[in-house]
This record gives structure tokens, sequence and C-alpha cells, in this order.
């Protein structure tokens, strides 16, 4: 075989790797469109606030530290050496669901009955929030996220693929990152788990009937306003999965939150209501972005990663404006 | 008491469809513009100029482009800060490659070369809508930033891939650079926002506006009774980068002197411009306004009394000051939907009967 089509290989076994880390925001998404018809664009910003707990917690940071400081002209930052990683997860996701109930009660409670774009809004207005309250909790500044997983490149993969190309060529290997794989391996895990949760729990039939009809839920009894905590908690535990993922991957930076604007196409590609839908979407993307920037990318400058998955999804929407696997848009006068 | 339409006659068709029917509004209007026309040009210093009435002008452009788009159209866009950059960049080739044109002219064609890229980036908008149109958009907010950042060609090939505004005059007097006085950019800013929001208003007011606010309320509904979709997006995208596109290029040339794209029209910018709208009010021409020197001016309160008044660090008044937007544009969503414009229209029902409420 020859490098180059080892290398096309290569890439796009890392672009479906990076479309598995698209495709784990996007659940978040899906999740909360399906069950309160809320396009959530705070998603991001949940994921980043959710690793900046988590990597708060493990390292005994004072919430608001800076803020009580800066009133009290005292000098606090830590209260001791952090606590162990598991504990400091489960804290967090408490964190989380405190957070889904919180919005609830002061604000989705309002919002009933509002068109989409007006709650899509609201959420944007929740992203610049928690954004700022998470910088305010923990601090601003590039932290490193370490929970244990494995990272680095694949030493056996290399070892196993130098051999493929033909005598006499220079390659090294493929390159795969460990972490990566993980991701993966997690996202396919998390997926099954939200499957299975929605199909043969109480709860999960109770979401699917609530994203079907909410009047029809309503009237058989089930509570829509608990129903919506249990998503948006559903959604935070989404987000802390992404942020652990990306936390460990790239750091925990404010740059976390964009990728929920990446997981937008995602969404368009796979339709907003479809769980296999935003994994197959995710993929697409990442795969179709690393292949670009590889073969056409170089020769018009570089950083075509930027734009591409949205010009993809342009592109796209063109012939099918619902999505992949979207319900069929019927538009009644 | 106040904004009586009784005795108030009308004698002619003009006077019954101007602009602002009601006495007390017109007055109201004239007394403002008298007052930004003839009296703050002579009350102006560098730090009022540079920090809060160039900013609340400049914006207030690009809200009322938006505003066209989004709140009089229906079809929201996440693109605009691609536009403030194609407007910026169209202005500084402009400016270079004609040293003694009028910056009126620079202006208003850096306004319409955005107009053709905004319509090539509206085409999709006659396929797709709502949610999946604001995705679109997004693609020309990055692609756009991208193409300025990687083709020299657009900054001149200079080393720092920057753009600089040089030196132009408008009859003699420096407006742009360093040399300019605060009087006459702000001047040149107020008479260019003057007259377009005059143009916007009527342009919403009369056939054209009224085949955007068909096509928002309910686009098949529109089409069925005779308003041609195509036509009436397509302009809608056009007039709207035209505005954005002028305010890019006073953005460039006035306000901030110098520019790099994905520092001063990245993603937070169309973001900003999509809160003005939303706190000022949509639909609406004042609301623009209002929301405009909403966020130019709480931004610039807030941080006076928090890193001025109690002495504590910027970073964390930044962070503050994301809270406090995000917390304000939830509070007013919940509470009124439609904005400062709404709250504005309420107050004057209630001054017109009061002091009988009924």
């Amino acid at each position: 075989m020859s490098p180059l089509f080892l290398n096309t290989l290569e890439v796009i076994l890392n672009g479906l790797m990076t479309g598995v880390m698209y495709s784990l925001v996007a659940l978040g998404f899906v999740l909360i469109y399906k069950a309160s018809g809320i396009f959530n664009y705070a998603q991001g910003v949940m994921a980043l606030f959710a690793a900046l707990t988590l990597v708060g917690f493990q390292k005994g940071q004072i919430p608001f530290s800076h803020l009580i400081n800066a009133i009290f002209g005292t000098n606090i930052h830590h209260w001791g050496d952090g606590m162990n990683t598991f504990l400091a997860i489960i804290l967090t996701m408490g964190v989380m669901v405190l957070f889904a109930w919180l919005l609830e009660k002061i604000v989705l409670k309002h919002m009933v009955n509002q068109a989409p774009i007006i709650l899509f809004m609201t959420t944007i207005g929740l992203a610049y929030f928690m954004e700022g309250f998470g910088d305010l909790m923990w601090g601003a500044d590039i932290k490193t996220l370490d929970v244990g997983l494995p990272s680095g490149g694949s030493f056996w993969l290399e070892d196993f693929t130098i051999g493929w190309a033909a005598e006499g060529t220079e390659y090294y290997g493929m390159y795969v990152d460990v972490l990566d794989v993980w991701a993966a391996g997690i996202a396919v895990l998390l997926v099954i788990a939200l499957t299975l949760f929605s199909q043969y729990t109480k709860t999960g039939r109770a979401l699917r009937a609530v994203a079907d009809d909410h009047q029809a839920a309503l009237t058989v009894g089930i509570s829509l306003r608990s129903i919506w905590i249990i998503v948006w908690s559903l959604a935070g535990f989404v987000a802390l999965v992404a942020g652990i993922m990306w936390g460990s991957k790239s750091g925990v930076q404010f740059s976390l939150s964009l990728i929920a604007l990446k997981a937008l196409p995602v969404l368009i590609l796979g339709g907003f209501t479809s769980i296999p839908g935003a994994i197959i979407g995710g993929l697409i993307i990442g795969v179709g972005e690393k292949l670009f920037e590889f073969s056409i990318g170089a020769m018009i400058g570089g950083a075509t990663e930027n734009w591409f998955a949205y010009v993809l999804a342009l592109a796209f929407l063109m012939f099918r404006p619902q999505g992949l696997f979207g319900e069929k848009i019927i538009e009644r006068v | 008491m106040f904004y009586r339409e009784s005795g108030d006659f009308k004698t002619s068709y003009a006077k019954d469809q101007q602009s602002f029917p009601i006495k007390l509004d017109r007055y109201w209007v004239w007394i403002v513009l008298a007052f930004a026309f003839f009296v703050v040009p002579f009350l102006i210093n560098d730090y009022w100029e540079k920090s809060v009435l160039i900013p609340f002008l400049v914006w207030s452009m690009a809200a009322l482009g938006l505003n066209i788009l989004t709140g009089y159209c229906g079809q929201v866009s996440l693109g605009t800060g691609g536009f403030l950059a194609v407007g910026a960049y169209a202005c500084y080739k402009l400016m270079v490659a004609f040293p003694g044109m009028n910056m009126f002219i620079v202006v208003i064609l850096a306004g319409l070369i955005t107009a053709l890229v905004g319509i090539a980036f509206g085409l999709p908008s006659l396929r797709i809508k709502g949610f999946y149109l604001a995705v679109a958009t997004l693609a020309s907010q990055f692609f756009l930033i991208w193409l300025f950042n990687k083709v020299p060609w657009f900054y001149n090939y200079s080393a720092s891939g920057m753009i600089t505004a040089p030196t132009r005059e408008v009859f003699g007097i420096a407006v742009t650079g360093p040399s300019a006085d605060s009087w006459a950019t702000y001047l040149f800013c107020l008479i260019l926002v003057t007259v377009f929001a005059f143009v916007a208003r009527n342009l919403t007011r009369g056939r054209i506006g009224r085949s955007w606010m068909a096509i928002r309320d309910m686009d098949i509904a529109a089409e069925i009774i005779g308003v041609p979709p195509l036509q009436a997006k397509l302009s809608a995208f056009a007039v709207s980068s035209f505005y954005i596109g002028m305010s890019g290029a006073l953005m460039f040339g006035l306000y901030l002197g110098s520019a790099e794209p994905g520092e001063a029209f990245g993603i937070d910018k169309s973001f900003l411009v999509l809160f003005m709208i939303i706190i000022g009010g949509l639909g609406s021409i004042l609301g623009s306004f209002l929301g405009a020197a909403f966020l130019i001016l709480v931004p610039v309160l807030m941080k006076n009394i928090m890193v001025g008044a109690f002495g504590w660090p910027a970073d964390l008044a930044a962070h503050l000051e994301f809270v406090f937007i995000g917390a304000l544009i939830m509070f007013f969503l919940i509470v009124e939907p439609h904005g400062l414009a709404q709250m504005w229209r309420m107050t004057k029902e209630k001054l017109r009967l009061w002091p009988f409420p009924h």
C-alpha cells in the first residue's frame, strides 16, 4: 500500500474520532430539543461549566474566591488538597442537577408557550450568564483536567501499521490518540445507555411522551416541569461527559464553549430530533473536515476546519432541509 | 394627557402619513436631533467620543441592519460579524485605492458591496428557515473571517495582517485617522446614522417593509396572497447587509482605526448585535437605538463603577458583566419579549391616559 493511501486512512480514522467528540456535544442538544422543543445553545457552555466545576472540586478551589478576595480584601484560594476524582465527578453531577432545578424554577417556568426563537435566544442569554458565572466561580485561567484517562499516541497501532507501506517508502505508522479512542468508547456507551433509558424505563417513556405531544402528556398525568428538570439534568450529564473528554484533550478554557458552535452543523446534518443522527452527523463532519483540510486545505491556506463544517451543512441543507434523519417538515397555513 | 391625537388635525394625506403622526413625538425627535447636531459637537471630548458616542452610533447602525433582517423579515442571522468585516475591508480597499474620494461615498459604496455579499449568503434562506438558517448563516461568519485572514490582497500584503485606516477627508475636514477631530468623526457618523435611520423607517412603513413583515409572520401564507418570497427575502438580506456593511466601514474607519478580522469581527460581535435587537425590540427602529445604547452604555457604566469606584480587578469586572448581561437578556425575554421599544410604547399609552387611567 502506498503511504498516501495510508495517510488518507489515518486522516479518516482521526476524523472519525473527532466526529465522535462533536457527537458528544450534539447529543445534549438533541436530548433537550426532543423533550422540550428548546434549542439549547448553552450546551457547550454547560460542558465548560461542568469541566470547570470538576477541576475546581478536584483541586480543592474555593468557589468565588476571586470575588470574595476583591470585596473583603482577603486572600483565599484553596481549602485543602482537593478530593478524589470519583467523588468530584459525583459532586459535579450534583451541581448540574441543582443547576437544572434552578433553571426550571427561575427561567423556564415562565417560558412555556413562547415562540421557539424566543426560547433559543433565552439559551443564548443563559450561555453568556453561565460563561461569566463559571469564570467568576473558578477563575478564567486555563486549567488542565486529568481524570485518569490515558492519553498520547498509541504505540501499538504505530507498530502494527508500520509494516503496511510498500518496501522502500518512508512511513512511520499511524498516529491515533488513545484518549480519542476512549472518548469514542464512552460515547458509544452513552448512546446505548440513553437509548435503553428512553426505551425501557418509566421516566424514559414519559420523556418520549412529552416530546411527542405536550398537552397529551399533561392529560395523562405527566408533570411537565419535573420532566424538564430531568431532561436538563440529563443534558448536564452529557455536558459533563463532553466536558471531561474535551477538557482532558485540550485543557479547560473558554474555547471549550465554542465546540457548541461546531455541534450545530452536526445537528443540521443529522436532524435535530434523532440521536443516531447526531452520531452519524458528527462522524460525517469529523471525517469531512479532516479530509478537506488534508486534501485541499493546504492549497488554499489551511485552517479550513474553521468553516468547512458550516459550508458542508449549508450545502447539505439545500438538498435535504430536515437533515438526514430528521422528521419531515410539514408546513400548514 | 400626553401623546394625545385629539386636537391634532390632519388636513392633507401627506400629513396623515408622516413618520411621526403624534405631535409630541415629532417634537421629541426634533429636540433630540437638534441637541445631537448643535449642542453635542461643542461639548464632546475624546473620551466621550471614543468610548460612548461613536460606539453607540456605529452599533446602532448595525442593529438597524440586523433588525431589518431579523425583526422585520424574521430571518435569524448569526453572520453579522462576517458582514461587518466585509464592510470594513471594502472600506479599507476603497480608501486605499481612491485617496481623494469623499468619505461619505466610500462608506456607502462599502455598504453596497456588503449588500451584494449579503444577497449571495441570503440565497439559502429561500430553501431553509428558522434554526437551520441561523446555523447556515454561521457559515458566512466563519468563512468570511477566514477569507480575510488568508487572502493577503484584502489587507494589502501588510506584514501584521491588520488593516489601518489612513487619514481621509470630507470637504477638507479629516474624519478618519489619528489626526481627525472628535467633533468631525462624531458629526460624520451622526449624519449617516440619522439619514439612514429615516430611510429605514420609511422603508419599513412602505410596500417593501410590508412584504418583509408578511414573510415574517407566515411565509407560506404570504406567498399565497402574492408576496414574492424571493424578492422579499433577498431584498431584506440586501438592505440589512447594506446597513451592516456601512456600520462595519464606520467601525473600522472611525471607531477602531485598525482591525484584525478574528478579533474585531468575531462571532461574539454577531451575538452582541443580536442581543441589541432583542433587548431593544425586534421589529422596531427605535428599539435598535435603545438596544445599542443599553448594551454599549451599561458595560461602560459597570466598568466605571466596579473598576473605577470599587477598585476591583478588570477581569473580575468583565466576568460580572457577562453574568449581568446574560441575566438581563433572560430577564427581558421573560418579562418583555418585545424589548425596550414595547416598554416605551406602553409608557406612551399610559401617559396618554394619565391622570385618568380609564
